[in-house]
């Protein structure tokens, strides 16, 4: 894997510090890159991850924007494609419904439609993810709406490592970029160099590796399928964990290869499980490894409902460890 | 701000460009000549080229679906856009854009657009990058009455006024959204009321004149370049052809009696009649500037139906950089 790890020493921050420090860089690295959003510079946005940009790149490049998504992303479109690197903040994606003509028939086609004389090195940081009784409209894991459009790149880190090299790749691209967060993680730590580095984008990387039982998921639910293959292990099923980092583009390979020497495989995501990516895995595992494969595709996501808000039905409504050993068991028998 | 000899003829010049490549455009369409639909200027000059006159290449401006007149006037040329509206390899998007999505960001003309009223919050992110950057520049960004009814319209005026970007919006309100009145789809009368509301200066002015066009954009765009933020300027005005083509789907939403009194106030006629009474061009000289014109379109026809169509291989180029 070519990463640019510069900084072998060990050092561990939280998610939310990793996206700070990533920002920060690219502040630093990049004159014309700023960063716009509903409370992003005097609050130092409602999850904590700009605190200290303002003071540090003023407040010419650290933007308190009206509550106005539209607005937003269309200045970012506009700034991008006269020559700025918008960080463009959209506080939940659940708020894409507010700004998804931008997004859709802006952001993602300007380039293509005007022949490739245009081209636009957005990033835009938002939050997914369920599990802390926000409710329906502040819970939903939306990326399938994203990696759906054409022109559009979008990555989700499922650790302080990956969020801060895949948001440094992000702003360096000349392309759009989602960067999709998760709110469940914010406070989990994990190793992260002081320095600036990138994970590239399109890169699957095998976070735990087995061969009886390939385990294809990404995000938050990278660590609940980790979970499982420790006690899919004690029952004798060595689970290799692939976490995808990146859905736009979709590393095909790693996922491919390893089902090849696994013979079985599961999708396990956080977004709802009907036309979520799933689906689109499981397709591509079944028309490039159909030979190689033991068992159907099994996928594990949601139900088919909005994010409930009582813990206890929120609970029951997030895919976990548990629930995707039982699937597992189910499918290998054992 | 009284235009000297040389602005008029300019004005005058770009206003004649757009005629008649529109003109022509519409027949091409209306012949079967042209893939997907035109939607034309014709009666909306004096809007594009009193405004356009103003700026320089590195100014930007947004457009609509009604684009060709702006990028027209913005200084676009037209076998590339010949061969962009018949979808050949030599327009000016490779022909993968089309009427709809005509643009030049050599020029700053950053696309015609096939959604209502997404220009504006693009047209306050140019203006943006003119403030972080100070430029100078300005940034321009056209939409119709319709599109003052969308939220995205809103919240980009809301924002240019806040931020004082050097920015004006110019509502060319030709009366219709689409097929519908525009006493059908907003309970007022002008615009450039809603400025207040946004906190910059509401102005309106008569759209078939485009000296008043010229006057008040300058007042405007000068305002926006010395930092003291947008203008709303509403121009009224009308379009002599249908929503699409020139007859268009053959709906009755608009009386023939209304037609002919528009064009009694036809921009073109009433500028050149007045050119010539106050000796600035002669007669001859006004028709020397449509002969060339008409030679200049008619080459860029003959170049378009030239060009080749685009690779099937090209299909995948350009989704990404």
């Amino acid at each position: 894997m070519a990463e640019s790890k510069t900084q072998p020493e060990a050092r561990e921050l939280t998610y939310v510090a990793a996206i700070n420090e990533a920002v920060r860089a690219v502040l630093t690295e990049q004159p014309d890159a700023f960063v716009a959003g509903e409370d992003v510079a005097g609050a130092g946005s409602v999850f904590g991850y700009y605190k200290g940009l303002l003071e540090e790149f003023g407040a010419e490049r650290v933007i308190d924007t009206p509550i106005s998504e539209e607005g937003i992303v269309g200045l970012g479109v506009g700034a991008a494609a006269t020559g700025l690197r918008p960080i463009i903040d959209i506080m939940f994606m659940d708020f894409m419904g507010e700004c998804m003509d931008e997004i859709t028939n802006q952001m993602a086609k300007m380039r293509y439609m005007f022949g490739g004389t245009a081209y636009l090195p957005i990033t835009v940081l938002t939050m997914s993810g369920a599990g802390i009784s926000m409710a329906a409209q502040h819970s939903q894991s939306l990326e399938a709406w994203l990696c759906h459009l054409p022109g559009l790149k979008v990555v989700m880190p499922a650790t302080p490592y990956d969020a801060k090299g895949l948001i440094i790749s992000a702003s360096r691209d000349d392309n759009p970029v989602f960067v999709v967060l998760n709110k469940m993680s914010l406070g989990m730590k994990g190793e992260v160099p002081e320095d600036s580095y990138t994970v590239p984008i399109g890169e699957a990387s095998i976070v735990r590796p087995g061969e009886n039982f390939t385990i294809v998921t990404y995000s938050r639910m990278v660590h609940e399928s980790v979970k499982a293959a420790e006690a899919l292990s004690s029952l004798g099923v060595e689970t290799e964990v692939v976490d995808l980092r990146s859905l736009q583009p979709l590393d095909t390979n790693v996922v491919i290869e390893s089902v090849k020497r696994t013979h079985r495989a599961m999708v396990v995501h956080e977004a709802v499980r009907f036309g979520g990516m799933g689906g689109e895995i499981a397709a591509q595992i079944q028309e490039l490894a159909f030979d190689y494969l033991d068992a159907p595709v099994a996928r594990v996501g949601a139900p088919f409902s909005p994010v409930p808000f009582s813990p206890q039905l929120e609970q029951s409504y997030i895919p976990n460890a548990d629930k995707i050993v039982a699937e597992a068991r189910t499918l290998l028998d054992v | 701000m009284q235009p000297s000899d040389d602005v008029l003829r300019d004005i005058h010049r770009r206003m004649v460009r757009i005629r008649i490549f529109e003109q022509e455009a519409g027949k091409l369409m209306e012949a079967g000549k042209i893939p997907g639909a035109l939607h034309l200027y014709v009666g909306e000059e004096a809007v594009a080229a009193g405004v356009m006159v103003h700026l320089s290449d590195a100014d930007q401006i947004t457009s609509t679906h009604r684009g060709h007149g702006h990028l027209i006037a913005k200084g676009g040329e037209f076998h590339k856009m010949f061969a962009e509206i018949f979808g050949r390899v030599d327009g000016y998007c490779k022909g993968k854009g089309g009427s709809m999505h005509i643009s030049d960001m050599q020029i700053g003309m950053l696309g015609a657009n096939g959604i209502v009223g997404a220009g504006p919050p693009i047209a306050v992110g140019a203006a943006f990058t003119n403030k972080f950057k100070k430029s100078g520049n300005v940034a321009v960004s056209f939409f119709g009455d319709g599109a003052s009814n969308e939220g995205s319209v809103h919240e980009a005026a809301n924002m240019a006024a806040l931020y004082k970007l050097p920015i004006v919006f110019i509502c060319e309100n030709n009366g219709y959204g689409e097929y519908t009145p525009q006493a059908h789809h907003q309970a007022i009368v002008d615009v450039a009321d809603r400025a207040r509301g946004y906190g910059m200066p509401g102005v309106v002015v008569d759209g078939m004149d485009a000296v008043a066009v010229y006057e008040a954009a300058g007042e405007a765009i000068k305002r926006a370049r010395a930092g003291e933020g947008p203008t709303l300027l509403e121009c009224k005005t009308y379009r002599f052809f249908d929503h699409v083509g020139v007859r268009g789907m053959g709906l009755s939403y608009r009386s023939d009696d209304e037609l002919a009194k528009w064009q009694q106030r036809d921009p073109i006629t009433l500028f050149e009649a007045t050119l010539i009474e106050q000796n600035i061009v002669s007669a001859e000289e006004a028709k020397v500037v449509h002969d060339k014109v008409e030679a200049e379109v008619q080459a860029g026809i003959e170049f378009a139906e030239a060009s080749p169509m685009p690779d099937p291989a090209a299909l995948l180029d350009d989704v990404y950089k």
